[in-house]
């Protein structure tokens, strides 16, 4: 299957652009082809699928994938926090793992799968995670819990799955659930409120639940 | 964030040449560290060189018994493959006691090798910093020091290493594999890949312009008991105050690294034959000519009395 978002740019154009620059060729390049001056932006093609949707996007390549989530394709539950990658509030799932979207270029993903906290469920259709938020209180103001959700989902799945963490006692024996497990893999989602320990119940139960 | 035009490397070589032939130009891999610098314009890229195709992001034994990791492979699934958790557990336990989460799922052994400081003069674009500007001054050597470097310090730089799981190969005499631009590669032992700051604190590793790391090799396992202690303001997500990584044997002999404290890992062969003598003989030789602060001085004797948990621990 022939990829509808590849790259516009291929080495030899990008390098063939930089060698006529250093010699002074005036024979015209496109943009693309030269290294960027300070400021102009280079645009590029990339397509993912989002929340289950082939998204193609014409995109400035400095776009981080929570600015495409937020500002391109308008699904604003995705927060920008510190921009940094210390808070968590812009956690999505990207190809099945979680990561901070703020710390990533969309380009990077080009042919890749984004879950964010409107593929997981819809008011009409809580996924089970977002249900427990709500019957344990797992928020006060609201901003972090998009990313507390995404994060919570993805951390029932890597002790499912046997990934240790920092409070894991024995590395060679199967991962338990426990409230320090959660607390540990949780830490990379701030609650300014300090919904912290509601949250913990809320993904308890749903791991209990999940069996 | 400055703009940049972007490239998918096919191969390594290819990547290195692109890097070295590009003025301006670096490999992205995770990220996690690059982008963060590149929205405060610390590093401005004119070119970024995406590595993740390059298919490094496999762990598989080394001819020799030992391990050899990819340099793709992930933070998270480097601390849970269960070769590592089973022979080399200081690294699985370095590794977890880094980064949150979402960070470990992204960043890549080779990144995390080369993550650069994280000493607030360095980020703060406003304060003088010789790593940052060359030759524009210290700021950290007057002011807030406390996170900062005890030994190998200079009066250009005082800046730590903030990897905790260089630390762990450091103490597990890990190897570096790199390919060069002209596609030559060659291998570099992990105390030789860090450099102190010396009077070129921006210059922080032995790599060439251009070169890549491949892959990071552990020579065949040791045993013992292989513990990281870390030290921090938090009891998760923060980097070292001071890090111990210890590989003890029952006979009480062994090895032992130290993070948090300078400019590389930082570990002195010739102390650890004090080991069975408790820790205070270890961490005399270990941190002999440091050159504290006064804000950091503290870390001296915290070096001591990590190390002496970690001792206690190996002995339970």
């Amino acid at each position: 299957m022939s990829d509808p978002g590849e790259l516009n740019v291929n080495r030899r154009e990008v390098m063939v652009g930089v060698g006529a620059c250093a010699a002074l060729a005036a024979a015209p390049l496109s943009v693309r082809a030269q290294p960027a001056p300070v400021g102009t932006p280079v645009m590029t093609q990339v397509s993912f699928n989002v929340n289950g949707q082939v998204r193609t996007l014409e995109l400035d390549t400095r776009t981080t994938l929570l600015d495409v989530l937020r500002e391109h394709l308008h699904l604003t539950g995705t927060k920008k926090g510190c921009d940094h990658g210390q808070c968590g509030a812009c956690t999505v799932l990207v190809d099945g793992r979680r990561i901070n979207s703020c710390l990533t270029l969309a380009v990077m993903h080009q042919g890749g799968a984004v879950t964010s906290i409107e593929g997981l469920g819809t008011p009409d259709d809580l996924h089970p995670m977002q249900a427990a938020f709500i019957k344990h209180d797992g928020y006060q103001c609201g901003y972090c819990t998009p990313g507390q959700i995404c994060s919570g989902v993805a951390v029932l799945d890597e002790i499912k799955a046997g990934i240790p963490s920092h409070v894991t006692a024995d590395l060679t024996a199967p991962v338990q659930l426990s409230e320090a497990e959660i607390r540990e893999r949780m830490s990379g989602n701030i609650c300014r409120c300090g919904a912290y320990s509601n949250i913990v119940e809320a993904m308890t139960e749903v791991a209990e639940r999940q069996g | 964030m400055r703009a940049f035009t972007f490239e998918r490397a096919n191969t390594p070589a290819e990547a290195a040449a692109a890097v070295a032939h590009s003025p301006g130009a670096k490999f992205i891999a995770g990220g996690t560290n690059l982008l963060d610098l590149m929205k405060l314009q610390i590093e401005t890229p004119t070119h970024l060189v995406d590595v993740n195709g390059l298919k490094l992001d496999t762990i598989e034994p080394s001819p020799e018994g030992g391990l050899r990791i990819g340099a793709l492979v992930r933070n998270t699934d480097l601390a849970a493959n269960e070769r590592v958790r089973r022979d080399y557990g200081v690294l699985s336990r370095a590794l977890l006691a880094g980064a949150s989460g979402q960070l470990r799922n992204r960043a890549t052994t080779a990144g995390n090798l080369l993550q650069r400081t994280r000493c607030p003069y360095f980020y703060d674009t406003a304060q003088p910093c010789n790593k940052r500007q060359p030759g524009s001054g210290c700021s950290a050597l007057d002011g807030f020091s406390r996170q900062l470097g005890i030994i190998g310090v200079s009066d250009a730089c005082i800046a730590t290493n903030p990897s905790d799981m260089a630390v762990a190969m450091r103490a597990l005499d890990a190897t570096i594999e790199t390919v060069r631009p002209d596609g030559a590669t060659r291998t570099i032992p992990i105390a030789e890949l860090h450099r102190l700051p010396g009077d070129t604190p921006h210059v922080e590793t032995t790599l060439e312009p251009g070169e890549l790391i491949t892959a990071a090799t552990l020579p065949p396992p040791i045993g013992g008991r292989q513990i990281y202690r870390k030290v921090r303001d938090r009891a998760s997500y923060a980097f070292a105050l001071v890090s111990v990584a210890a590989v003890i044997q029952r006979d009480g002999t062994g090895r032992v690294a130290v993070g948090g404290v300078a400019h590389k890992p930082w570990r002195v062969e010739a102390a650890e034959a004090d080991l069975p003598h408790g820790p205070r003989a270890v961490t005399e030789r270990l941190l002999a000519g440091a050159k504290p602060t006064h804000d950091n001085a503290f870390k001296v004797s915290l070096v001591e009395r990590t190390l002496g948990a970690v001792i206690s621990e190996a002995r339970s």
